[in-house]
């Protein structure tokens, strides 16, 4: 079994594999970050996701065109982050119950309507995977790197252009300066409010993204609770990655490879029992959890409401 | 001066934990009416179906208090832990463990008496929800890791653990035998079932439940640890500064509010399931206990007296859409939804409280205003 693991082809399988799976991770992380960075931490995105799923493949299950479904998952992404973002940056709601409130209802709706739309899992023929000339024919890193579908390319794309913004623009220093000292900002002229609605409704239409990544581009099926945890994990790269998106990316790659490996060790017929394999990454998680609690510290404001002292 | 006693105070209190839950209610269920309409549903008569299907008869009623026992009881636990500060997202895990705890108990012990294995069976959830709070407080305190996610991630690894059991070791003999390997254990020794009070469904666990709610009051509001945990809640620094160790609180609210759900699942198995069993998720056993629990507590303000009632409520609710499930073919995921809705609802309520006390405060600072000039001229 252990020759048959180190092959170059299963390796190369699993490094390919693991870079795919990587992609809802990426979006919902990085949205994420920005959220939390200007203070406000989104525990329904998980939720936000399923909505973004089940959005994406209806209507890619209807109309047949992708993009028309991936615009669905974006408006539901765009809605739900709206509504987060009214209910903890304006009613100051405890952020980590109303994210609980979120998810509840987005696995309930998107299930509900599910069942009502559909009742049984059908599958769309999602998007396909972009063989980049030349590159994709090199051995190895072909399969590697350059045999993805565009859903993939692009959440890599976002990671540069996520720190590019967060370093280099006027947005990225406001949300920086909301989420480490808001009555400072605030008495620059930055609306916190108005920071801090962006930043949750971008999370949103990210999330709503990342669910569509998995009904439309990755898996192409829609079921009752799709994600199953991804959000959450994703919340929790956030944390390991240190608030920064490069370090999203890299726990991203990290966690989505170990489930690759897992699946290969069970598609090998491991003496593992799949579901004690299944536990792998939540371990993993808590682990990463526990290094990331001693490296860094969360942006200040984090969870804290901001009201103007009159 | 006399700036106490703002004489308002009582009243809108009162008014207030009555009122915006009940508020809160009606917002979903009108919501919810939306949905039914919009998938072609009558909400009036799928409404009426759901007050019938929980209250409509003897059985009905009893039905409801059983689905609320497991509710007080993880409402129970998650008063304590928000009122110590700590987020516990784990009732699911920790109800889990407790239920697999307390089966594997009575498995393994079939010929004792009722008197002395069930409250041994009891014992073994409690221990085993607390062990499964009690890790993530433990990271919390002395890892600095957040206790939402470390809780959501525990409940992930309690299903797979459960579904391992209950698939293998743990499997009941004869569906080995009969190779329909259905993922279940054996049912327990009938003398083990906790009796029944009436002659329905309800049983021993919920006068079980209640006189817990009743025991964490106490323990809460008239013990020391009890007003320690809540003033750490309460504010952190100056616990610290007034010499309370503040890590030791931290884990014995996470440990307490997870021993309590464990506690919850060991009632559900020798209450009402008198087995342990998957379907694959989390929901199968737990009926979303663990996350409904929330509900329960902060309709309940927090309180465990509090969490009697609205476990009461809830219960109905999960009853009632069970039966217009039936009566509608209304998926139930309809109540996930409404249950999302309310959580939302009852945090964003916080809000319009806070506005009511600044307003009751600005009130009695313009009457002091207007008292002063009166009081000068008599003072001259």
């Amino acid at each position: 079994m252990i020759t048959e693991l180190l092959s170059v082809s299963v390796i190369a399988g699993i490094l390919g594999s693991g870079i795919r799976l990587a992609t809802p991770y990426l979006y919902a992380g990085i949205g994420e970050t920005f959220g939390q960075k200007s203070g406000v931490l989104n525990l329904g995105l998980e939720g936000q996701m399923l909505l973004g799923a089940y959005a994406a493949f209806f209507v890619v299950f209807e109309t047949g065109n992708l993009w028309l479904g991936l615009l669905a998952a974006v408006i539901v992404g765009a809605i739900m982050g709206l509504a987060m973002a009214f209910v903890s940056v304006t009613l100051h709601a405890e952020q980590g119950i109303s994210g609980i409130g979120f998810y509840l209802f987005g696995l309930g709706l998107s299930d509900l309507l599910f069942q009502k739309t559909m009742g049984t899992v059908e599958t769309v023929s999602g998007f396909r995977p972009l063989e980049i000339p030349f590159l994709s024919n090199i051995p190895f890193f072909g399969e590697v790197f350059f045999n993805h579908n565009i859903m993939v390319y692009s959440a890599y794309l976002l990671v540069p252009l996520a720190i590019f913004i967060l370093k280099k623009t006027n947005f990225g220093l406001d949300v920086r300066a909301v989420g480490e000292n808001p009555e400072a900002a605030d008495s620059l002229g930055v609306s916190v409010k108005r920071v801090r609605y962006l930043t949750v409704t971008l999370g949103g239409i990210l999330s709503g993204i990342a669910g569509a990544s998995l009904s439309v581009a990755l898996l192409n099926v829609f079921q009752q609770n799709l994600t199953s945890g991804m959000g959450f994990i994703a919340v929790a790269l956030v944390y390991f990655g240190g608030w920064r998106p490069f370090g999203v990316m890299l726990g991203a790659l990290l966690f989505s490879v170990v489930i690759a490996f897992q699946l290969w060790l069970q598609v090998l017929g491991s003496p593992i029992p799949s579901d004690i394999a299944v536990m792998l990454p939540y371990i993993l998680t808590i682990l990463v959890l526990v290094v990331a609690g001693q490296r860094v510290k969360p942006p200040s404001a984090l969870t804290k409401p901001f009201e103007r002292g009159d | 001066m006399k700036l106490s006693k703002p004489r308002t105070q009582p009243r809108y209190d009162r008014l207030y934990v009555i009122l915006m839950p009940m508020l809160a209610t009606l917002l979903a269920l009108a919501i919810g009416a939306v949905l039914l309409a919009l998938l072609d549903t009558n909400p009036i008569e799928a409404y009426a179906a759901m007050l019938e299907g929980a209250f409509g008869s003897k059985n009905a009623l009893a039905d409801t208090i059983v689905k609320a026992t497991p509710l007080l009881l993880v409402g129970i636990g998650i008063c304590i832990s928000f009122r110590g500060g700590v987020l516990n997202i784990g009732g699911e895990g920790q109800l889990i463990v407790g239920a697999i705890s307390a089966t594997y108990v009575g498995l393994a012990l079939p010929e004792l008496s009722f008197g002395s294995l069930v409250p041994i069976a009891l014992l073994a959830g409690f221990l085993g929800g607390a062990v499964w709070g009690g890790i993530p407080g433990i990271l919390k305190a002395y890892f600095n890791v957040n206790e939402i996610l470390s809780t959501i991630m525990m409940n992930a690894i309690a299903v797979q653990g459960m579904n391992y059991l209950l698939r293998g070791p743990m499997i009941d003999p004869v569906q080995l035998e009969a190779a329909s390997r259905i993922p279940q254990t054996a049912r327990l020794s009938r003398l083990y079932d906790l009796p029944r009070l009436i002659p329905t469904r309800l049983h021993l666990g919920a006068a079980l439940a209640v006189v817990v709610a009743i025991v964490v009051y106490i323990f809460l509001w008239r013990t020391t640890i009890g007003y320690r945990i809540r003033a750490v809640g309460l504010n952190l620094f100056a616990s610290r500064y007034a010499g309370i160790n503040v890590r030791h609180y931290m884990v014995l609210a996470l440990l307490l509010s997870g021993a309590l759900a464990g506690l919850a699942g060991a009632v559900q198995v020798y209450g009402v399931h008198h087995r342990m069993f998957t379907d694959g998720s989390a929901t199968g056993f737990t009926g979303s206990a663990g996350f409904n629990g929330i509900v329960v507590a902060l309709f309940g303000q927090l309180h465990p007296l509090g969490a009697i009632p609205a476990s009461f409520f809830f219960g109905a609710l999960i009853v009632g859409a069970n039966a217009m499930q039936r009566a509608m073919q209304i998926p139930s995921a309809l109540i996930t939804t409404l249950n999302g809705l309310l959580v939302v609802f009852v945090v964003s309520s916080e809000y319009f409280k806070r506005r009511l006390e600044k307003k009751r405060l600005m009130d009695i600072e313009r009457i002091e205003e207007l008292e002063k000039p009166a009081k000068m001229e008599a003072a001259a």
